[in-house]
């Protein structure tokens, strides 16, 4: 049998093919009616599908939440030693809110913030203080921050769920698309926060620490005085230049109040500084290395704006330059425990500073080296 | 989402287990019949319900490896984080696991070969980065 035989009753086996036989109208009835189905309900089974996504990162984000009031509520116990139990004090705290100050009129209204910020702080240490008789400064300080992070967790999967049951309720589709489009960021950074927990539980240095890092670093063995608010100052010779190395308090979980900490030894001086130098984590962009460490100008420092204005009216008051080095990491890095990466890049950070004191100062400058940042399991 | 259902954030249901299973054995009984099919020459039967079984054994095994990755997901990390203990005379190094209570820059129990104070000098977390393509 040659080749061409083979082939053409091959073509026959399969033109001839029908495996339904007479039944064959029910698989082309079946084909239409799906057809048909797809027209007229097509967007809302991709509704179904969308709020079927969302549903699934909402149970991870109710576990992520419980397993975070947990864990505050077991480290309170642990630390805390209350007399009562402290689940309801707790589960009162992750529902505290606080109202932003009102700007219609911009005018001083980062004092207004600042107000509330302090009201938010003192409202908290003494929440901590109460739930948790037991725990001395830096214990008390690691527990407000293992219940900020509960609350963050706690708010992100209230807000995810109003968007799910308001989509299900409302069968909008633009409702359920947004929260399903930006659902992955959120996911990032819940389980960002569910990793920051337990290290700030444990006192763990975090990610976001490197610019506490770095100026604890330079500061070692040099003696250390409190500056208004939360910080320390040390006095370090760097080449040939007097260093003012400023940092928040630690090793409780702390960022302080670095605005305050500059102006006060800018004023101590008489506005004779030569350069502020502030080394911070910064956020990277996806594709840059983790560690890299980055320089530039301006004040860098996160958090709600009150530090980096208090910083900016103060150099513009004395013309001070200000220059940035900065730690890049990505949210999920900045919140957990410090990977080793950023810890090796303190060094790196070191360096740079050096080189930026040589090039914009001369010898017997005076130069303020600030680092911001979570303090949490550095000391100094 | 009430409390009750906290628990179906940890644990498959029992429903899906059960039509896992269901689909699982039917998918697999039509496996044995296409072997009876193909000894008794019925080779497009066989053929038929070779490929039915192959489906269905396919499709719940996926469906429980995906229900079992879900719940591994939900598990939420604790990295190793290592102390790194340092004598700053003779330089003799110690890394241990993290201890409550340990802080950079910490001093810590005496060196074991001069007997002068350690200082902690490094606390973090090593990360495996899974090798990535470089743009």
């Amino acid at each position: 049998m040659n080749d061409s035989v083979v082939m053409s009753s091959l073509q026959n086996q399969i033109t001839q093919f029908d495996p339904l036989g007479e039944y064959s109208w029910i698989l082309n009835l079946l084909f239409y009616v799906v057809f048909i189905v797809f027209i007229f309900y097509g967007q809302r089974i991709q509704m179904y599908v969308m709020l079927r996504e969302v549903e699934g990162s909402l149970y991870k984000l109710k576990y992520i939440k419980d397993e975070g009031r947990k864990i505050a509520i077991e480290t309170i116990k642990e630390i805390g030693k209350p007399q009562t139990d402290p689940t309801s004090s707790v589960d009162r705290f992750l529902e505290y809110f606080t109202i932003s100050p009102q700007s219609l009129d911009p005018a001083g209204v980062v004092w207004k913030l600042e107000h509330v910020l302090d009201v938010r702080e003192t409202r908290f240490e003494d929440e901590v203080k109460l739930i948790a008789p037991a725990a001395d400064e830096t214990q008390a300080n690691n527990l407000e921050n293992t219940l900020e992070a509960a609350m963050a967790l706690n708010y992100i999967y209230k807000v995810i769920r109003h968007y799910y049951l308001l989509g299900k309720k409302t069968l909008s589709l633009y409702i359920i698309m947004q929260i399903q489009m930006i659902l992955p960021l959120v996911m990032r950074e819940a389980e960002a926060y569910a990793s920051a927990l337990k290290a700030f539980a444990y006192g763990q240095p975090i990610g976001d620490g490197a610019g506490a890092l770095v100026a604890a670093k330079l500061m070692h063995g040099y003696e250390a005085k409190k500056v208004p608010k939360d910080c320390v100052v040390a006095t370090v010779p760097i080449e040939g230049r007097t260093t003012y190395v400023i940092k928040a308090e630690g090793p409780g979980g702390n960022v302080g109040k670095p605005g305050d900490a500059i102006k006060t030894i800018i004023d101590e001086n008489e506005g004779k500084i030569a350069t502020i130098i502030m080394v911070d984590a910064a956020l990277k962009l996806e594709g840059e290395e983790l560690g890299e460490v980055a320089e530039g100008v301006g004040a860098a420092i996160g958090g709600p704006g009150v530090d980096q204005f208090k910083i900016e009216e103060s150099i513009l008051k004395h013309r001070i330059p200000i220059n940035a080095v900065i730690v890049k990491e990505d949210i999920g890095d900045a919140v957990s425990p410090m990977r080793k990466e950023i810890f090796d890049s303190a060094d790196k950070a070191i360096e740079r500073i050096k080189q930026v004191i040589i090039e914009r100062t001369k010898e017997g400058d005076k130069v303020i080296i600030a680092g911001a940042g979570n303090t949490i399991g550095i000391g100094q | 989402m009430s409390k009750a259902s906290s628990s179906a954030t940890t644990k498959i249901s029992s429903f899906v287990l059960m039509i896992i299973f269901i689909t699982l054995a039917l998918s697999l009984t039509a496996l044995i019949l296409s072997i009876n099919a193909f000894t008794y020459g019925e080779q497009v039967v066989a053929g038929y319900l070779l490929l039915i079984g192959f489906l269905g054994v396919a499709l719940s095994t996926y469906v429980l490896l995906q229900t079992r990755k879900r719940i591994l997901r939900l598990r939420i990390e604790t990295p190793a984080i290592t102390t790194t203990i340092e004598c700053k005379k003779c330089g003799f190094k110690n890394v241990r696991e993290f201890q409550r209570g340990d802080y950079v820059f910490k001093e810590v129990e005496p060196c074991k070969k001069c007997n002068d104070k350690m200082l902690i000098t490094a606390i973090y977390k090593e990360v495996k980065e899974k090798e990535r393509l470089s743009l």
